[in-house]
């Protein structure tokens, strides 16, 4: 996909073109205003290029019109650093929400939740609240409603920003088999450390530019 | 699922915010009551033109020196006229008749007065009320006619005074509707701030957006409901109590409101006001949710 974005004084994203496989793992990396989280937003049909294209699954999502929007946004997943979960309610509820809100009765949530919790490893914890949850659980719970609607891209906004480096790597390992079920994973991220351990594919992007783009790549 | 989903929604949000419901709900009644107001003066004003028109009356005094001559030429005008639908002769003695008959609680007057003072005069019914004034330009300057008096020019007065209030009832109903509208944008407003996280989850899971604003929109459309009840109310209770109660002796100047034109104002009112908050609070939650 080919896409520039201006806004402001300098483009945020600059003839930037970058393609990503089925199936990928791709870091993106950068300093703080490089242009990462738009890249995201424009997956998500937040924002939309000036100019070029937002291919996804081989669909044109530039020319979306917005009422179309919430349908395309069940085919991706998204997981962010806060975490983004309703305070007031359990694990499985949060999950279910994610579900029931997209027109899934109750009994599939009911088949789908438990499954689901267990595979991001809650199981027994499906009935806590947030508040009740460490960082790293709770983060897994948002790994759990992205993944529990079987989306084919799952796009983690520095997941790992608000976590120790220990959790850090559990919610790795998570994503790593989430990924492994075939999901593409796209992942922006800070962190130099799981990077390097990760070895996979980095996009390194500055002043709206791509400077780097490396197959097991690593921080740099 | 959905639908118990989003009515326990609905019934959350309003409870949520109750002060707000409140004034919301009470804003919109007003507004809905003047809004039944004004629709039943209008029928009522229209009810009355056919009563009153049907039975006004053109007067022609003739001088009290009329020749006799200019009397049946005058009569044989009138007859002919195609504006004019009856012609009563009113002769002195009968016109003395009718006098003590309209002055029968002063009898003073009465004795003080004799037939000969008092002027022949024609009465005529139109075919069209609403023409006297051809009646008028026609007759005023033939010989023998002294005057012509016509009560469609009193009861015009009369109307004017209805239709103004009719305007009045309106010019209010839609100051009240503007307050109610900003009372449900704002309502809305805190709701949807108020559930803004399962707004942001839902948005990013791709919930639908009927299946986001739904629960806002109904929301609304219950206060404007329940306004439009409270609205009904507030009609009965001036039926009750204004019209058969204060204003009853006035019963034979108006013509009566019924049972059935206040019921039938309801579904009106029901739709104005569910059909008003509906569209508030969805362009409302297009600008503020931005869904």
């Amino acid at each position: 996909m080919t896409k520039t974005y201006p806004k402001a004084s300098r483009p945020s994203l600059d003839n930037v073109s970058v393609s990503i496989e089925k199936g990928e793992f791709v870091f993106f990396i950068g300093p703080s205003g490089s242009g990462k989280s738009t890249i995201i937003k424009m997956l998500l049909h937040e924002v939309t290029p000036n100019k070029g294209k937002v291919i996804v699954n081989s669909k044109d999502v530039t020319s979306l019109r917005s009422w179309k929007r919430p349908h395309f946004r069940r085919s991706i997943g998204c997981v962010f650093q806060d975490f983004r979960l309703l305070p007031n309610r359990t694990a499985y509820e949060n999950v279910a929400f994610a579900l029931e809100v997209i027109g899934k009765t109750k009994a599939v949530a009911r088949r789908v939740v438990p499954e689901v919790l267990e595979l991001v490893g809650l199981g027994g914890k499906e009935h806590r609240y947030p508040h009740e949850l460490s960082g790293g659980e709770q983060q897994r719970v948002a790994v759990a409603r992205a993944f529990v609607n079987r989306p084919l891209i799952l796009l983690a906004d520095e997941p790992t920003g608000n976590l120790d480096p220990d959790t850090s790597i559990e919610i790795m390992r998570l994503l790593d088999r989430i990924n492994r079920t075939g999901t593409t994973v796209v992942m922006v991220t800070h962190d130099s450390n799981i990077v390097n351990q990760m070895r996979r594919r980095v996009i390194e992007i500055e002043s709206g530019r791509i400077v780097r783009d490396q197959a097991r790549g690593v921080y740099g | 699922m959905r639908v118990k989903y989003v009515l326990s929604e609905v019934l959350v949000g309003l409870w949520r915010n109750v002060t707000m419901t409140i004034a919301m709900i009470i804003t919109m009644a007003v507004s809905l009551t003047m809004l039944g107001v004004s629709g039943l003066v209008y029928n009522k004003v229209a009810d009355m033109k056919n009563l009153y028109f049907e039975n006004v009356e053109v007067s022609i005094f003739l001088e009290p020196e009329v020749a006799e001559e200019q009397r049946t030429a005058l009569d044989g005008q009138l007859r002919s006229d195609p504006l004019i639908r009856e012609v009563i002769y009113v002769d002195k003695t009968e016109a003395y008749e009718r006098f003590k008959d309209m002055y029968q609680d002063a009898p003073d007057l009465v004795s003080a007065v004799k037939p000969e003072q008092l002027p022949e005069s024609f009465r005529l019914r139109l075919v069209d009320p609403e023409q006297y004034r051809q009646i008028n330009e026609q007759y005023q300057s033939v010989e023998g006619v002294d005057q012509i008096v016509d009560q469609s020019r009193v009861l015009d007065k009369i109307f004017n005074l209805f239709t103004a209030g009719q305007n009045v009832a309106l010019v209010a109903a839609i100051a009240m509707a503007i307050a109610a509208l900003l009372l449900v944008a704002n309502t809305i407003q805190v709701a949807a701030y108020s559930k803004r996280r399962e707004v942001a989850v839902m948005k990013l899971v791709g919930a639908s957006n009927w299946f986001i604003q739904a629960p806002f929109v109904l929301e609304a459309v219950v206060a404007g409901l329940v306004g439009s009840i409270l609205g009904l109310g507030a009609l009965v209770g001036l039926k009750v109590f204004l019209f058969d109660g204060a204003l009853s002796t006035l019963q034979g100047l108006f013509s009566p409101v019924s049972w059935g034109e206040i019921f039938l104002t309801f579904p009106i009112m029901a739709g104005v006001g569910a059909l008003v908050s509906a569209v508030t609070a969805w362009v409302t939650l297009r600008f503020y949710l931005r869904v």
